[in-house]
């Protein structure tokens, strides 16, 4: 194999950047799963992160989104320190997060899984004092974001263990798009999708991005990911191995990065060249 | 078949499916069907006195049933159910026998109970403790307890107050006491919880999945812990309206609420898997237990006779509910 070589330095000056990690490590026993990985999203990107199974993709979006607590290691948002303490604080914060299993809650219908987590009250006496839901508010708010991702779906009022895996991934992904007001990340979001409902998932990508948002979009299809990101973030046994562009690189170098088979250069050897 | 026949076949098809997709319509069926053998076999069944007195017999595993639902809707279970009822029963009756205010007396016991909810939560939620090993310690505890302080003897308590639920009103010669009614407002308010606020909506969600729940941020420990809290402070009230029913505290009392409250649960269509059902089915599952041992009763059949059935209710109903969890 060829080595490949880095055509485009990654930048390390802040400007720009929205989430950043530094040398985060996480351990589970005696398996590191993050062994001092860095991370960083700038604004309004969409940022591919691929690996092998078990490179600690997954790891490290939860460490980003508070789901487990690092080690060590630093996550920083607009530059600031944040120390998550749980996933609640980075929704607070506007950061949406598709996981890989979904987090959805099988018996509960689609619209109550799209709002699980932040239920809204009706208005007056009925919400501030009985803190009754509005069922019909978010009803027909499921209802909109639902078509927004034209989705064949039964209706809004069907139970998530009545849909398909693929629809429940839509769920999963309309309640990113939904609710993000910072960065949206998504673990997979395409992985049970067929081709048809895959373009619908990038299409929102997309469209979260016109927002103004960076999406963080975790991927094993290599052709979506040089379809739709501007940079490729590469995972290597929890490491970042190398941050690329697919302007610059192929399919065959990003994998050969991802299998160890090609070293990539440090980005400041490449920037001195 | 002509199309407009055809129609309405697929129809009639789509309303009964809906009717029979509604997790209280078999309950109810099962209830009825009691009903019938039991009023074929003996006129005296049905008699309006009989109807009364079938309601009276199901307040206190009613009452305690609405506990029992929320804690396995959250994929727990309460072994302890009936020890915090009587525990409170004991207290209430011992610090009015002794002199206090009894309506402090009463509001002292339902705290302890609510404390001893408190315990059951903290561990469950803190330590992620086993509900059913936590609950099973908590029985134990408060059984050998109660038999110390009350030197194992039962005692009566002839305080006002403290029966006042016992007392009775008539509606069109169908007697209804006091208990019966606290205990439907308290299905009516708990309902209301479950159903129509935010902090049933996660109920369901952690009994469900717990780790979406906490992923989505729902605060699942605190969650758990209000759970097992609001539930011991119902058996409080249950015991308040054990009080009225019988004026008697018995540390002995209510050996078989464990096996009978999750029956009505189960029976009322509740998974024991967590995150499905409600208290309309259990209220309707309370009614069928205290039908069958009613009815049982009448027919003069040993007590010991009724445990079995019941035991054999709740396995057959546990079953049903592992069948069609497998269907999903
Ligand atoms: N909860 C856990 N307990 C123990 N080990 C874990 C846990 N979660 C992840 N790991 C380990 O950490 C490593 C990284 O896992 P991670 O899920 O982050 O990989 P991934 O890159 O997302 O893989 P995939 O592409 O299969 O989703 C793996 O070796 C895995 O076994
Ligand atoms: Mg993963």
């Amino acid at each position: 194999m060829t080595p490949v070589e880095p055509r485009e330095p990654v930048a390390t000056a802040p400007v720009g950047v929205v989430l950043e990690a530094r040398n985060v490590i996480k351990r589970y026993g005696h398996i590191t799963a993050l062994d001092g990985v860095d991370f960083e999203l700038r604004s309004g990107e969409i940022l591919a992160v691929v690996g092998d199974n078990g490179a600690g993709k997954s790891s490290l979006i939860k460490a980003l989104t508070g789901a487990i607590v690092p080690d060590n290691g630093d996550i920083l948002l607009d530059g600031q320190p944040v120390h998550f303490k749980g996933p609640l604080d980075a929704r607070k914060l506007g950061i949406e997060t598709v996981y890989q299993d979904l987090a959805v809650a099988a018996a509960l219908d689609i619209a109550s899984n799209l709002f699980l987590g932040r239920e809204r009250r009706r208005p007056g006496f009925l919400g501030n004092v009985l803190r009754m839901l509005d069922k019909k508010g978010m009803r027909a708010e499921a209802e909109r974001s639902m078509a927004e991702l034209k989705f064949r779906l039964p209706s809004i009022g069907s139970a998530v263990e009545a849909l398909s895996g693929g629809q429940r991934q839509g769920v999963a992904v309309a309640r990113a798009a939904l609710f993000a007001k910072k960065l949206a990340i998504m673990d997979e979001p395409t992985a049970a999708l067929g081709v048809r409902e895959t373009g619908q998932v990038l299409d929102l990508i997309q469209a979260i991005r016109q927002r103004g948002l960076p999406v963080v979009l975790i991927s094993h299809n290599m052709p979506n990911v040089f379809e739709i990101a501007d940079r490729i973030h590469i995972m290597r046994l929890g490491k970042r191995a190398a941050v690329v562009s697919p302007k610059t690189h192929t399919m065959a170098d990003v994998v050969a990065i991802m299998t160890g088979a090609a070293k990539f250069e440090e980005p400041a050897a490449s920037a001195s060249r | 078949m002509n199309s407009a026949s055809a129609l309405s076949f697929g129809r009639m098809s789509k309303i009964a499916a809906r009717f029979v997709g509604t997790p209280s319509v078999g309950p109810l069926l099962v209830l009825l069907a009691f009903g019938l053998i039991f009023s074929l076999t003996n006129p005296r069944f049905l008699a309006t006195q009989n109807l009364s007195i079938i309601l009276q017999q199901t307040v206190i595993i009613g009452t305690l049933a609405i506990g029992q639902t929320l804690i396995i809707l959250t994929a727990g279970i309460d072994l302890a159910v009936g020890a915090i009822c009587v525990l409170g029963t004991i207290l209430a009756g011992k610090l009015a026998n002794s002199g206090y205010d009894p309506i402090a007396a009463m509001g002292l016991a339902v705290l302890a109970c609510s404390a001893a909810g408190v315990a059951a939560g903290s561990l469950i939620s803190g330590l992620r403790l086993p509900p059913f090993i936590v609950t099973l310690g908590i029985l134990g505890i408060i059984t050998a307890a109660l038999r110390l302080i009350s030197a194992g003897g039962a005692f009566p308590v002839t305080d006002e107050f403290l029966g006042w639920t016992g007392n009775t009103v008539r509606l069109n010669g169908f007697i209804v006491t006091y208990g019966v009614i606290i205990m439907l407002l308290l299905y009516g308010m708990v309902w209301f919880l479950l159903n129509q606020t935010q902090w049933g909506r996660h109920v369901y969600a952690v009994g469900n999945n717990p780790e979406a729940a906490r992923l989505v941020g729902i605060p699942v420990g605190r969650l758990l812990l209000s759970v097992y809290v609001l539930a011991a402070f119902i058996y409080g009230i249950a015991a308040w309206l054990a009080l009225g029913r019988i004026p008697n505290a018995d540390p002995n009392a209510l050996q078989t609420a464990n096996l009978d409250s999750i029956t009505a649960v189960v029976i009322g269509g509740t998974s024991l898997f967590g995150g499905r059902g409600g208290l309309i089915g259990t209220l309707i599952g309370a009614l069928i237990v205290g039908v069958l041992r009613n009815g049982l009763t009448l027919a003069g059949i040993d007590p010991l006779w009724q445990d079995l059935v019941t035991g054999i209710l709740v396995i057959v109903a546990v079953a049903l509910d592992q069948l069609t969890r497998g269907r999903r």
